[in-house]
């Protein structure tokens, strides 16, 4: 992707708190950081990957940049326009611009409105000039590009399988052209076969449509497969970012090497040699994260330095950044 | 292999199970036999509603209240499939323990760590609460709980993801049995603890001599830790072998197309997935004929008409198919 473009998403020093623990009415509420300082660009057409175990504040991430959380520091530029500046009716204008598939398929879909209703719903609301004629067209041909059969346009929800009901989902948030699109474990809860089908789908939408696409997901396989960059979080802070293969070959933070090998090959001969770096314990809480670095307590090369000083997130040539003082 | 030699601990022959519902019987599973034996991992793989778990839900008892099973399981020489309560109460748990996929759902929310874990050996061991608790410490420790003695006193909701997944799988453990059971173990877990539990499980097959069946849709976790891997689709076994056939000479198109779609971290080229079209067929309507033939590329005429039954693969494994 050449730089002098301009970036079609630029989210600058992100935080999100969520207030937790409230003892009384008047005491002080305790600070839940589930994202900060993340910054980052994304180019028209591109798809960036965000991992993390559960619990890093991925998907958080994702619904802060659609501001459908409340954001407690940094800012969302879309296209531009500053999405934290925006009234409330401007930003739902925009809205258009921006959509979200997400992790359970059916339970996303309306079970009382048909397949016609649920696609043609953003239309209606967004291109309120349309004739009820041009919006049929355009849901059918939708239906086309994602897959779904024409005859199934009267249909609900229930009677469609899962796979199916996630083209639902990606024809009603493709229809409006959105320059962005963000899947929060789009695929995470379909089957292999349907997953590599839903996966191919994304792939060939985003080079019919240009859109740039935030794909969240713990699963790493899925994730090198679509991504051209790949975003690391680790208790809502950014731990590395690189281009796809650069990341899988050199991971430069100890927190990436251990995702990376942890996650089991399907070729008995080379997982059974294989000898994974794992990792011991649990992610600690967001409430009381470590001081330093935030991975220190589960890294096996830490030292007094990343307990005094936080890692800085910086560049190391090659437009990876890595956040940790000692990298590979 | 020196294994046909041995006796099998588990041998499960021609098991049918049967759901009565609105719509008439659906067969969730249908003629499926295997053995399993002494100290192997055996991994169950296919799709949701291929029927994996309800072949081992049929061995253990625990179908739902619609479902029927018939056939027969020897464990040990004795036949366990519908034994009455009391007589299948002395075996599972004891011989045969299971776990599931969501560690929360399955732990007892109002009980501590200690009292379920005690409760298994004094039930079925009959020691004494003092002596099961101190049983139980200790194989919290097995499975690298740090803290133990601390957790004993905890409820599940006070345990992460992983940590409730290794107290089931220590809980599963207390009286030593034959078979461990794992459904779906790892799939509600990060990828650092999943590698963690499997860890785990194969230190814990080489200590205690336990057989694992692995029930699971990942491929990954199947090349990990299995050394025979049946595949089913559609309620029946479609592929039986060697880890290392299923792996690198697998005869059924859908254990072929399986593989094909699995997304791989070691192949560098970023190129869209081989998918499988089409989707899995819904048991209550399964049409004549091989159970696949809507979804493989090599269907023939034969296909529609008669179902394939398991025959010898040139690599020595079983497949159901009519291209042998």
């Amino acid at each position: 992707m050449s730089s002098h473009l301009n970036p079609l998403l630029h989210v600058e020093n992100l935080s999100v708190d969520f207030e937790v623990g409230r003892k009384s009415l008047f005491s002080k509420p305790k600070l839940l950081h589930a994202i900060t300082d993340v910054s980052f660009n994304l180019m028209p057409g591109e798809t960036l990957g965000i991992v993390g175990e559960s619990g890093c504040g991925k998907s958080t991430l994702g619904r802060a940049i659609l501001n459908l959380v409340k954001i407690s520091g940094g800012k969302v530029v879309l296209d531009g326009v500053d999405l934290g500046a925006l009234s409330e009716t401007e930003l739902r204008k925009s809205r258009k611009d921006m959509q979200m598939i997400f992790q359970d398929p059916l339970a996303s879909l309306n079970p009382r409105l048909n397949i016609k209703q649920i696609i043609s719903e953003p239309l209606e609301i967004f291109f309120k000039e349309l004739s009820k004629a041009d919006i049929e067209k355009r849901v059918l041909e939708m239906m086309d590009v994602v897959g779904l059969s024409r005859s199934y346009i009267n249909r609900y929800p229930h009677e469609f399988s899962g796979g199916q009901c996630q083209r639902i989902g990606i024809a009603r948030a493709m229809i409006v052209r959105p320059k962005l699109l963000i899947c929060d474990e789009a695929v995470s809860a379909l089957d292999v076969s349907i997953q590599a089908q839903i996966v191919n789908l994304l792939m060939d939408l985003q080079k019919e449509f240009k859109t740039s696409i935030i794909f969240i997901s713990h699963n790493l396989s899925v994730v090198r497969h679509i991504s051209h960059r790949i975003l690391v979080l680790y208790l809502g802070r950014m731990a590395e970012l690189a281009e796809f293969s650069e990341l899988y070959n050199h991971a430069h933070h100890p927190y990436t090497r251990a995702l990376i090998s942890a996650v089991p090959t399907p070729d008995p001969k080379i997982s059974k040699e294989k000898k994974s770096t794992i990792l011991m314990g649990d992610i600690p809480s967001p409430i009381n994260p470590p001081s330093g670095c935030p991975f220190r307590t589960r890294c096996p090369k830490a030292q007094d330095l990343c307990a005094q000083v936080r890692p800085e997130f910086k560049d190391h040539g090659s437009n990876h950044f890595v956040a940790c003082h000692f990298p590979d | 292999m020196s294994e046909n030699m041995k006796t099998p601990i588990l041998s499960v022959v021609d098991l049918k199970t049967t759901f009565l519902t609105n719509d008439g019987p659906v067969e969730a599973v249908h003629n499926v036999s295997f053995d399993i034996f002494e100290s192997e991992v055996l991994g169950f793989v296919g799709e949701s509603g291929a029927g994996k778990s309800q072949v081992f839900m049929s061995i253990m008892g625990i179908l739902a209240s619609n479902g029927r099973a018939s056939g027969s399981a020897l464990f040990k020489g004795e036949e366990i499939l519908n034994l009455p309560l009391e007589k299948l109460n002395k075996i599972r748990g004891h011989h045969l323990s299971m776990i599931f996929q969501d560690p929360m759902t399955s732990l007892n929310p109002y009980l501590t760590i200690s009292k379920q874990m005690s409760e298994v050996l004094v039930y079925h061991k009959g020691l004494s609460w003092s002596d099961a608790e101190k049983k139980s410490l200790e194989m919290l420790d097995c499975v690298k709980i740090p803290e133990a003695k601390m957790r004993l006193k905890s409820y599940p909701h006070e345990l992460s993801g992983g940590m409730r997944q290794r107290v089931m799988i220590a809980m599963s453990l207390l009286c030593e049995p034959d078979i461990l059971i794992a459904d779906e173990p790892t799939t509600a877990l990060d990828v650092t603890v999943q590698a963690q539990i499997l860890d785990l499980m194969l230190e814990l097959k080489k200590d205690f001599k336990t057989a694992i069946i692995m029930i699971t849709h990942d491929l990954g976790v199947v090349a990990q830790i299995c050394d025979r891997v049946h595949v089913m689709y559609g309620g029946r076994i479609v592929e039986k072998g060697d880890v290392n056939d299923i792996f690198y000479n697998p005869f059924h198109p859908y254990t072929q197309g399986l593989l094909n779609s699995t997304p791989r971290m070691d192949q560098n080229v970023q190129e869209s997935l081989v998918a499988i079209p089409g989707n899995p067929p819904s048991l209550g309507q399964l049409s004549k004929g091989c159970s696949f033939q809507d979804r493989c590329d090599f269907c023939m005429p034969k296909c529609l008409e008669e179902r394939p039954d398991l025959k010898i693969t040139t690599s020595g494994g079983l497949a159901a198919c009519h291209l042998i």
